[in-house]
């Protein structure tokens, strides 16, 4: 097809001229994208790019736990948001293993997360979702997990108990 | 009337409104396309269900998660047609995920997939991905108990994927634990980054339906070749094919209407599913499943071998997604007809009837310790004795009867013990006990010798 001229232009625009407005157009386009576009990525990517803080969260005194007993315990996550309120807590199994030690399991299964609970009669650890068991160190007894109960870091100073709050634990196929 | 009449054309004439809709109505469509090519538009109703009740939902929902769960009882209980409200959106979910369902598998018998339909294909692969998220993610802003710890599960299943795994779940929980941020994400994914997708991706597969054209009945013996398709497709168009409003439209309509009469009358009658309690991650009495379009995942997870669950958790879905997505470039041309394509019937019957079963499975949950069961007494006993008796009360305590039927009481994880005697003599009960096997825990360093005579004498009992 012919090129039809422009018949109110005093000239025909230039070949180059064109190319550098189409090129204008996607590089302005471009960066104004970029400058709304980077902050919301910025709040997409928040969670990942924060850093959360991990403080020991003292649980009770020592006093309260019976060598050999399993109790829930509840504290509150790491960093918490101040609307976050109950969401923000979390809990633990925690077992006095002798005079000194103590153990913390998170109270997610390591299959799929869901809670488990502690049978104390018969010193399992059950969880509703899928069948999974655990002994009570954790091990697993029976049913889906990959791998044992996760445990928190716990301490004990000044005559309490300590738990250091974690991030969820992920099974992952690496570690499963 | 006169003036409405001109202010009509006033209007169209400014806007264009007929002449953008009356080409789009009046296209034509093969005659014979009947009550096969409903579904689609029916999942369509449902999404315009969905974005009405949804809207109405969001003026009386709070999106925070201290607050969250006291107005969806709010909504339940107190506000005007409330519970009715999230009636519709919880069956409108429904009717959407099982109507697309059937979309699609009339979709794949009838290959409608092929040329030059590809793409319609794709955007409907693209869009069943969505409706599933936006699915899972509803369910999740109900906030109770289940909802949080849906949230916890989906988490741990996207940590699988490979090398990106964790951070994956924590972007998905909006930070390292369940927290302030959750419910805010899950908000902003199912109101606003989903819905986006949602309808760019409807807007673009209905374009496509407009542009390629409802697709013909397949005829058995009638090939797709690439070469002539589109130009036979018109000519029989022009020769045979009617406007599709009303001539076709007034059986999506028809069936439309009562898909939402059908939706309307379960919400009102049935309801949403009930609030489980208020969510809290610090409690362990929660019993997470999902809603029902999801159950046969959750029974596919309690099912799988352990050793390889990682792997398809990991893989499954990316694999799903590829296959799906290829399909329509392994075989874009030839016999359309399921007739000819036998082995197109077989994989849909087997894939529903897995699904189907894994559902029937998943809600019976056979593998789930049974904690709510209650004691047994001694009326199962022929001829009760101290020993018996006491065994029995072991057997409830130990948790035993979690997974043990005994007569109709207990679980079914492991195998009814009513009649054991019958089957394994002492010995073979005691090894069963202390070591455990497959699905069972080893009882040996929970039990004492007393203990264990106790239900050994419990289980050899003779029962009612």
């Amino acid at each position: 097809m012919e090129k039809k001229k422009c018949e109110n232009c005093p000239t025909e625009m230039a070949e180059d001229r064109r190319s550098f407005l189409t090129k204008l157009t996607f590089v302005l386009g471009g960066i104004g994208t970029l400058l709304i576009g980077i902050p919301v990525l910025g709040a997409l990517f928040e969670p990942l790019i924060k850093k959360e803080k991990k403080p020991w969260r003292k649980v009770g005194k020592i006093t309260e736990f019976k060598v050999g007993d399993t109790v829930l315990v509840k504290f509150p996550d790491g960093d918490i948001l101040p609307w976050g309120k109950e969401i923000s807590y979390t809990a633990s199994w925690l077992r006095r293993v002798d005079e000194e030690n103590f153990e913390a399991y998170t109270i997610n299964c390591a299959h799929l997360g869901c809670p488990v609970r502690w049978i104390a009669e018969s010193e399992l650890f059950l969880c509703p979702c899928h069948g999974g068991v655990y002994y009570k160190n954790g091990d697993v007894a029976a049913g889906p997990p990959p791998r044992p109960l996760q445990k928190y870091p716990v301490r004990t100073t000044n005559g309490y108990v300590e738990i250091r709050s974690e991030e969820i634990p992920i099974t992952t196929i690496e570690n499963s | 009337m006169k003036k409405g009449n001109k202010a009509w054309k006033w209007l169209d004439d400014r806007t264009g409104l007929s002449e953008m809709i009356v080409p789009l109505a009046k296209h034509l469509v093969p005659p014979n396309a009947k009550w096969w090519y409903v579904f689609g538009s029916a999942t369509l109703f449902c999404l315009l269900l969905q974005i009405v009740t949804g809207i109405g939902l969001s003026l009386l929902y709070q999106p925070s998660s201290d607050t969250a769960y006291a107005s969806l009882e709010y909504i339940t209980n107190k506000a005007f047609l409330g519970s009715w409200l999230r009636g519709l959106h919880y069956f409108g979910a429904s009717g959407m995920i099982l109507f697309m369902g059937i979309h699609m598998i009339r979709v794949y018998i009838m290959a409608v997939y092929k040329f030059p339909r590809e793409m319609q294909w794709i955007t409907g692969v693209v869009l069943l991905f969505l409706t599933i998220a936006m699915g899972f993610t509803g369910q999740l802003l109900r906030w109770d108990d289940t909802g949080v710890w849906s949230a916890v599960v989906a988490a741990e299943q996207m940590g699988r994927i490979p090398v990106i795994g964790k951070s994956v779940a924590y972007l998905l929980l909006g930070g390292e634990t369940v927290g302030g941020s959750t419910l805010t994400r899950f908000y902003s994914y199912h109101v606003f980054i989903f819905p986006v997708f949602l309808f760019l991706f409807v807007g673009l597969h209905v374009y496509l339906v407009f542009r390629n054209g409802i697709s013909e009945p397949p005829v058995v013996g009638k090939l797709v070749d690439p070469k002539t398709y589109r130009e036979k497709y018109e000519k029989m168009l022009k020769k045979i094919g009617v406007p599709f409003f009303p001539n076709a439209a007034w059986r999506d309509v028809v069936f439309g209407f009562l898909v939402i009469l059908t939706v309307s009358l379960l919400a009102y009658f049935v309801g949403a599913p009930k609030l489980v309690g208020p969510p809290e991650p610090a409690s362990t009495n929660a019993n997470p499943t999902p809603d029902w379009y999801l159950v046969w995942i959750f029974a596919l997870f309690a099912l799988m071998p352990p050793e390889i669950e990682s792997y398809v958790m990991a893989i499954g879905p990316l694999l799903m997604i590829f296959l799906l997505l290829v399909l329509p470039f392994l075989s874009n041309k030839g016999e359309r007809h399921p007739m000819r394509r036998p082995w197109a019937i077989v994989g849909v019957l087997v894939v529903v009837a897995i699904m189907i079963s894994l559902t029937m499975e998943g809600n019976k949950a056979p593998w789930s310790p049974r904690f709510d069961v209650t004691p047994l007494n001694q009326e199962i006993f022929k001829k009760p004795t101290p020993e018996t008796e006491k065994g029995m009360q072991l057997f409830y305590e130990k948790g035993c009867l979690f997974c043990h039927k005994i007569q109709d009481k207990g679980g079914f994880r492991g195998p009814d013990l009513t009649k054991v005697q019958e089957r394994l003599n002492t010995q073979e009960m005691t090894i069963r006990i202390v070591n455990g096997g497959e699905y069972m825990p080893a009882f040996g360093g929970s039990l004492s010798d007393e203990e264990l005579d106790a239900i050994l004498a419990f289980l050899n009992s003779e029962k009612n």
